[in-house]
């Protein structure tokens, strides 16, 4: 017993001590290298390809935000983190900045002392069924069997929705999505239920998707975004205005293709010319230079290119744009002003 | 007496009949089959239950292995070749065999380099497994450490060599000092060995570009590799410190053997995942954030302390087995307990000890996949993660599955295999 309260009151202490730890910007430019917590794979959001080289959604955001800070889009130790060591990771500062699909919730950003600095992608819970079982509405799954993942927001979220419509269920608990999918396939379980694109991601990879419908219902909000350390705010602004650089840049018209062109000299648009430094000290109040905004959308493209690269309607994975549009295209991107 | 009976017998056979082949029913395949397939209306039915089995096993199985596909790119394009046909889409191994067995971090034109660590490993365990072999080939099987970091990890050779010279000093030292007592010796090997690794460390870290390979950090081992590693090493460090907990255990100085019954008993009661858990998540809180202490290292410590818990208590049950006349007979020789120890108690005990050995090293092996869980990209992390991600392989399961279950099996066999090998040789016991 007095073992633990000794161990207890050193991890106090060790959290104390990295929060107050600040200066992570100084950190990263002095290392030459940033410390990005990844998925340990999510297909279309992150994951090695066959040279070992990282891509996916998450990835390109860590990328983006390497080449504003270090100018160099490969300067980006990439840190495979599971579900259970992410957080840990980030509070013990083995990471600068976590980029792992992670739900904002209140809890996380409240008592875990990490601030979201922002949201890459709204997704949603959503269930899939094989179309011969003929329902269509998730009302219907009355006595189901449902494969969902365990210690996740999705399983409360399924107690929660089945408790309100008063329906039965019996929960199939899995660990991964790679596990769920040959359950699935074998009839363990008539309806898999995880966040709407990785249903669309499990969907894609079947023999034959035709074959299984997505339900139209979307049970629970789940905006996944970057997250960072409470307490360090200059880390966290450049993690957050490189995130809203991005988006600006889709809503601007500015393009990894051309923003050369229009970094080159001031046009006739004042919020991309200060966003691309020819006008204004942006760059100089985040405590970077003028053209960190042009190399953050050089790296990867804006962030319509991001999605249409790794996720959208031309991957395997097919995910519409749906609320990840502009506001300006009836979506839920809306980055504040460059001013 | 031959002739007594000559006149009243009419014939009397004065040679052998030519030996005759058994009948057909008693010899060769039939025999065997009758004796161990239908020796009995149930052991037939048996058989032929299970003949069926195995038949549709087969005949189910061998169309997804013939018609393999081996050079398609994606699996989308293996579905594509088949046609819905079915068959097994092997192309995700030749694409990412170089994943499987290295990880996918790992240079790839420096892949000669763990390959050659491997197959130094099996020169240098050659002599320690095989009595028969040269006796010689034990210089490779000490220095075999020293270059098996230097080539998988890279760096300066300065460096092991500086761990080298400061093994071989503490043992010039030991030497020297043993006449006094084992203790004395091995205190004065250990002092030598820090002070050289101290001094050593100042000059191989001034100059690290003296022969010099690519260094690769741990971060980026992975795959096969990384199990073949962890394995190793771990029940290599395990048997001594095994071996040392149980005789602590054992002693009758009472410190020492609250402390290790102490650490065996804390460490058995603890499902290894959680020691994994330890070492990745909560050592790094307290570390400083810029010490950052070697992950892989950090689990080979986990590791290593977890075995050799459970050696320790295989290597007690070897020491109680033995006759307490053993131990009466070594000090009536007017041994001291080093000497007896080693000559006459542990040669016995570690007999005993081999299949238990053996079980929990072969258990150890097959655990090190465990680290996958804490994000580390072993060949079943490499699986679960990265390749099942991708968007080319994901949906691929038994041909990636199946191949992680060969090497496994390959390696987990060959261990049983040869423990039942040496038992044969050391059965000298009371049959």
């Amino acid at each position: 017993m007095k073992q633990i309260a000794i161990l207890g009151a050193m991890t106090v202490a060790g959290l104390s001590a990295g929060a107050v730890s600040a200066g992570t910007l100084d950190d990263v430019k002095a290392r030459g290298k940033l410390n990005c917590g990844v998925v340990t794979g999510l297909v279309g959001f992150g994951a090695p390809n066959a040279n070992g080289e990282w891509e996916g959604f998450d990835v390109s955001y860590c990328r983006a935000l390497a080449a504003a800070v270090l100018g160099d889009p490969t300067a980006v130790e990439f840190i495979p983190t599971t579900g259970k060591t992410r957080f840990t990771a980030l509070a013990s500062g083995e990471i600068d900045v976590l980029a792992r699909n992670t739900t904002w919730t209140f809890s996380r950003d409240v008592d875990l002392k990490f601030d979201f600095i922002g949201v890459n992608y709204y997704d949603g819970q959503g269930f899939m069924v094989p179309k011969e079982l003929g329902v269509s509405s998730a009302k219907e799954l009355d006595g189901a069997t449902v494969c969902i993942q365990t210690g996740t927001t999705t399983e409360l979220n399924l107690a929660d929705y089945f408790r309100k419509n008063n329906i039965d269920y019996e929960p199939v608990p899995i660990e991964t999505n790679a596990e769920a999918q040959p359950l699935y396939l074998e009839g363990a379980c008539d309806v898999y239920t995880t966040d709407a694109s990785g249903l669309a991601a499990t969907r894609a990879a079947f023999e034959n998707p035709g074959d299984h419908v997505v339900l139209p219902e979307i049970i629970s909000k789940e905006p996944l975004g970057p997250a960072v350390r409470h307490g360090d705010n200059d880390w966290a602004d450049v993690a957050r205005w490189t995130l809203n650089a991005l988006i600006a840049a889709e809503e601007y018209g500015v393009t990894s293709a051309n923003v050369e062109d229009m970094a080159a000299q001031a046009g006739d648009s004042p919020e991309v010319n200060r966003l691309l430094g020819t006008e204004g000290n942006l760059g100089e109040m985040l405590g970077l230079d003028a053209d960190w905004a042009k190399r953050a959308i050089a790296a990867e493209g804006n962030y319509g290119e991001i999605f249409e690269k790794n996720i959208g309607e031309n991957t395997p994975i097919g995910l519409a744009r749906g609320l990840n549009a502009q506001w300006t295209e009836g979506g839920l991107l809306y980055a504040p002003p460059f001013r | 007496m031959s002739d007594t009976h000559a006149e009243s017998v009419a014939y009397v056979r004065d040679t052998m009949l030519p030996q005759q082949p058994p009948p057909a029913s008693e010899a060769g395949a039939v025999k065997w089959m009758r004796e161990n397939l239908f020796s009995g209306w149930f052991n037939t039915l048996l058989t032929l239950v299970s003949l069926y089995f195995i038949y549709q096993i087969v005949t189910g199985a061998w169309p997804w292995f013939a018609n393999g596909i081996w050079t398609a790119s994606s699996l989308a394009e293996c579905r594509e070749i088949l046609g819905g046909q079915t068959g097994a889409c092997f192309s995700v191994l030749t694409e990412r065999w170089n994943q499987l067995l290295f990880g996918f971090q790992y240079p790839s034109d420096q892949y000669w380099r763990p390959v050659t660590a491997f197959v130094l490993l099996i020169v240098a365990l050659a002599p320690v497994l095989y009595p028969k072999a040269p006796r010689q080939l034990l210089v490779v099987t000490a220095l075999y450490p020293f270059v098996a970091f230097w080539l998988i990890w890279g760096g300066t050779l300065l460096a092991p060599l500086v761990a080298l010279i400061g093994v071989a000093g503490g043992y010039v030292a030991f030497k020297l000092v043993e006449h006094q007592s084992f203790a004395m010796g091995a205190f004065a090997g250990l002092v030598a060995a820090l002070v050289i690794w101290v001094l050593g460390g100042f000059v191989s870290g001034s100059a690290e570009n003296v022969l010099a390979l690519q260094p690769v950090p741990s971060r980026d081992l992975g795959g096969f590799m990384l199990n073949m590693i962890l394995g190793t090493v771990c029940v290599s460090l395990s048997l001594p410190i095994g071996i040392l907990l149980a005789l602590g255990r054992q002693s009758s100085m009472p410190i020492i053997k609250w402390i290790c019954v102490i650490f065996i008993e804390f460490i058995r009661g603890v499902p290894l995942i959680t020691l994994l858990f330890v070492a990745n998540v909560v050592l790094a809180y307290f570390f400083p954030p810029d010490a950052n202490i070697d992950l892989v290292l950090r689990v080979i410590i986990m590791i290593t302390m977890f075995a050799s818990a459970y050696i320790a208590e295989v290597i007690r049950g070897g020491l109680a087995a033995l006759p307490r006349g053993q131990y009466e007979a070594a000090d009536s020789l007017g041994l001291d307990y080093a000497q007896a120890t080693r000559l006459i108690i542990m040669p016995q005990a570690l007999k005993i000890s081999i299949p238990g050995i053996v079980n929990v090293a072969v258990g150890l092996f097959k655990d090190t996949t465990l680290v996958s869980v804490i994000s580390m990209f072993d060949l079943v992390g490499m699986i679960r993660g990265p390749i099942l991600a991708s968007t080319e392989w994901n949906g691929v399961y038994w041909e990636l599955w199946g191949f992680a279950v060969l090497l496994f099996f390959i390696v987990c066999f060959s261990i049983s295999k040869y423990s039942q090998w040496l038992e044969r040789q050391l059965a000298t016991d009371h049959r």
